[in-house]
């Protein structure tokens, strides 16, 4: 027994079957138990006041929206290497996913930065990198949906994921070289471990857990749909022949 | 390989709209920012090195679709792949002309286009300098794009939307390297980093675009 079983559609959708209302069940506890304690169980900050809490949903989306793109290079290269369709088919379902959780982390920022840094947007590093990471997502989805035949979709996203993945690292960094001898106003300060205290670190821990797991949750259930899906093609296509 | 050079190059200036279209592209860009943002010198001298770099870049961008496509459609590429050549060299040929063509024009045809943007006379040099470096990223990027979409039916307007994220840092480092050399500051880290990932571009990308073409083949 070994994990590559699971690449077996039929193995995944049995085992997912099984596991998938158990991710769900604790996602929405996790999430609930960490936005309610984070909404209403935290005192105000003292300079920030009640916008302090928008990190309940900011942090956790922010991470999700990088590690969506690791999940996805991961599940490409298992596909480019060994050929597991449910790889292929993972690493296209979680893409909606992670530009979701980015447009998320964006709009939060923005709701934020507004009444802190008086400016709904600001050509910061971090704030770039993710629009870049975004646009990234977009070019994504828009391959996947522009190739007939799905192997040939498959590998070439694979290989834009694997070169926008190294560029994506890239921006990151080439960004920080903006603001030196522009001096920009804003920049972003809400280090974890200087600002948020120990009151706000904890919901903020469960939320970063509830969202890993909707992540997982929503990415197993648009597998699940994905290979259905592929399966109806495979039904019409023998239709056809027939 | 120097013959398929050749012969792209010979392609590119005698079978019409290719060569001269991306230099046209760009004095009209440049001629238009003033009408756009209002002829004071100031103002366009101090947006001049990121209207250039956003110009050629755009340039760049129009003849991308042009790499692959006309030999896909009529089946040279096909005889490419199977030549004694690798791909890969097929593809940093490819990559090669494409620059001669539009990245190099650019270039040279930048400093006269600084001119009607009132760009100070400290940024020429930086100027032409951080085109030079750059431009073959940007040509090598679009190679890769242009292999990925080359199957495609209806490729512009995608190839534009993966291609340009992955401009992002050319870009970045080109205007800055203008910018500073305008200034007078020193330029000699985002130089660096546009050299970095010129020919990190030149190294890795090729590899890229001829898996691609070779999945959009098969």
């Amino acid at each position: 027994m070994s994990l590559w079983e699971y690449a077996n559609p039929q193995k995944f959708m049995r085992t997912t079957d099984v596991v998938l209302p158990f991710f769900a069940v604790a996602t929405a506890l996790c999430i609930a138990v960490g936005l309610v304690w984070g909404f209403f169980l935290t005192p105000e900050a003292v300079n920030f006041g009640s916008t302090v809490k928008i990190i309940y949903i900011h942090v956790p989306a922010a991470l999700m929206a990088i590690n969506a793109w690791l999940m996805m290079l991961v599940a490409s290269l298992i596909w480019l290497v060994r050929r597991h369709h449910v790889s292929a088919l993972a690493a296209r379902a979680a893409a909606p996913v992670g530009v979701t959780m980015t447009l998320i982390a964006l709009v939060t920022g923005a709701i934020w930065g507004e009444p802190m840094w008086g400016t709904y947007w600001a050509w910061d590093p971090r704030l770039t990198s993710f629009l870049i990471l975004f646009l990234f997502y977009l070019g994504y989805m828009a391959l996947w949906e522009a190739i007939e035949n799905p192997d040939a979709a498959a590998d070439l996203t694979s290989v834009l994921c694997i070169v926008g993945s190294v560029f994506a690292v890239l921006s990151r960094y080439a960004v920080n070289f903006w603001n030196q001898g522009l001096h920009q106003g804003a920049s972003l300060s809400l280090d974890k471990e200087e600002n948020v205290a120990n009151v706000y670190y904890l919901p903020l821990l469960v939320c970063i857990a509830g969202f890993v797991l909707l992540f997982i949750t929503l990415v197993l259930f648009r597998t699940r749909t994905e290979i259905r899906a592929r399966r109806i093609q495979a039904l019409v296509a023998r239709e056809r022949m027939g | 390989m120097i013959a398929l050079f050749l012969r792209d190059l010979s392609l590119a200036i005698r079978a019409g709209g290719g060569f001269g279209l991306g230099l046209a592209f760009f004095l009209i860009l440049v001629v238009l920012v003033p009408f756009g943002v209002g002829p004071e010198s100031a103002i366009l001298s101090a947006i001049a090195p990121g209207i250039l770099w956003v110009g050629a870049l755009l340039a760049c961008l129009l003849s991308l679709d042009r790499i692959f496509a006309l030999d896909y459609e009529d089946g040279s590429l096909d005889l490419l792949a199977t030549s004694p050549i690798p791909l890969e060299g097929v593809v940093a040929m490819k990559a090669a002309a494409h620059w001669v063509t539009t990245g190099l024009p650019l270039t040279l045809a930048a400093p006269g286009l600084g001119l009607l943007l009132h760009l100070e006379s400290t940024g020429y040099l930086w100027l032409v300098v951080s085109l030079a470096l750059g431009t073959p990223a940007l040509s090598m990027i679009g190679t890769f794009g242009a292999a990925l979409t080359v199957g495609l039916k209806r490729g512009g307007l995608l190839l534009s939307l993966l291609v340009l994220p992955l401009y992002v840092p050319t870009l970045i480092f080109g205007a800055e390297t203008v910018t500073r050399g305008t200034d007078g500051m020193a330029t000699a880290t985002p130089l660096l980093m546009l050299a970095g990932i010129t020919l990190a571009t030149l190294a890795l990308l090729p590899f890229a675009a001829a898996a691609a073409i070779r999945i959009n083949l098969r």
